[in-house]
């Protein structure tokens, strides 16, 4: 289980600093996916597996999302969408595959035999977290939730006028 | 054999992912490398705390875990809506264009 852990972090920091050497953003959030998949699997090795699927499914699927889209609505760099699977787009692939590779043997190396969380590891399960969240940590939920309206409510006011200001563009015949 | 990951190395994991997200903000000047490099950042600190949650094998690591998700969530959200309106002003997402207030 240890040396399952080193490796994981190993994957993890390499992912991570190709994140923030990489050009093309693209490139940089297939790294970061694979960074956080890595994180996902040593929050997994640690007995935290409600973390685990939480960070796969909100950072690396919704916030990635988020990014992906931004990505595609500016469309930047000299290749655009009309790329096609070509030769670019494979030799980009090869580094977070083989990453994805080592995480994945990792996977079923510690996991194939035992459908469970790795022995000698206590533990924490989701509910001693809903638990522990719901009853001391109360107002820590309130206060969340607060901050997520306002999320909400600010990234709303922002697309508003910035999609009225393009429709008026649009209608003016500028562009 | 010790079959625990040591705190410590767990720990220097996570300062290294923040030192990572930390030179991403500072040496990038595209504002979606700064806020990736955010993420990262906000990540380290969560694996920080699930770490410490696990040496002591309570709860509370996940539950800051959660807290910090949110705001994660929240501080992307806003930040990736004022990239976009950061492109419309300037036709760039260099953050070093954007050195006035009001555009």
């Amino acid at each position: 289980m240890v040396i399952a852990f080193y490796l994981a972090s190993a994957v993890a920091i390499v992912a991570t600093f190709m994140v923030i050497t990489r050009l093309n953003a693209v490139h940089a959030l297939l790294y970061l996916v694979v960074s956080l998949l890595a994180a996902a699997l040593i929050f997994l090795l640690l007995g935290a597996p409600f973390a685990a699927a939480l960070e796969v499914i909100i950072y690396g699927g919704a916030i990635m999302v988020l990014f992906v889209f931004v990505v595609m609505m500016l469309s930047m760099g000299p290749r655009g969408a009309a790329e096609g699977w070509e030769r670019p787009v494979l030799t980009a692939l090869i580094g977070p595959a083989i990453l994805l590779a080592v995480l994945l043997a990792e996977l079923l190396y510690v996991f194939g035999g035992a459908p469970s969380v790795p022995v000698h590891v206590v533990e924490v399960t989701p509910r001693q977290v809903g638990a522990r969240l719901l009853g001391p940590y109360l107002l820590g939920v309130e206060l969340v939730s607060m901050l997520l309206l306002i999320g909400l409510t600010g990234a709303f006011h922002l697309a508003y006028h910035l999609g009225k200001r393009e429709t008026q563009k649009g209608a003016g015949g500028s562009r | 054999m010790n079959l625990q990951v040591p705190l410590e190395h767990g720990m220097a994991l996570a300062a290294i992912l923040l030192v990572l997200g930390l030179a991403g903000v500072l040496v990038r000047r595209d504002a979606i490398f700064i806020l990736l490099s955010l993420e990262i950042m906000l990540n380290a600190a969560g694996l920080a705390f699930i770490v410490a949650g696990a040496r002591w094998a309570q709860a509370d690591g996940q539950v800051m875990y959660l807290f910090i998700l949110a705001v994660a969530a929240a501080e992307v959200s806003i930040g990736l809506a004022l990239v976009l309106w950061l492109y419309h002003w300037h036709k760039t997402v260099d953050i070093d264009r954007a050195r006035s207030l009001r555009g």
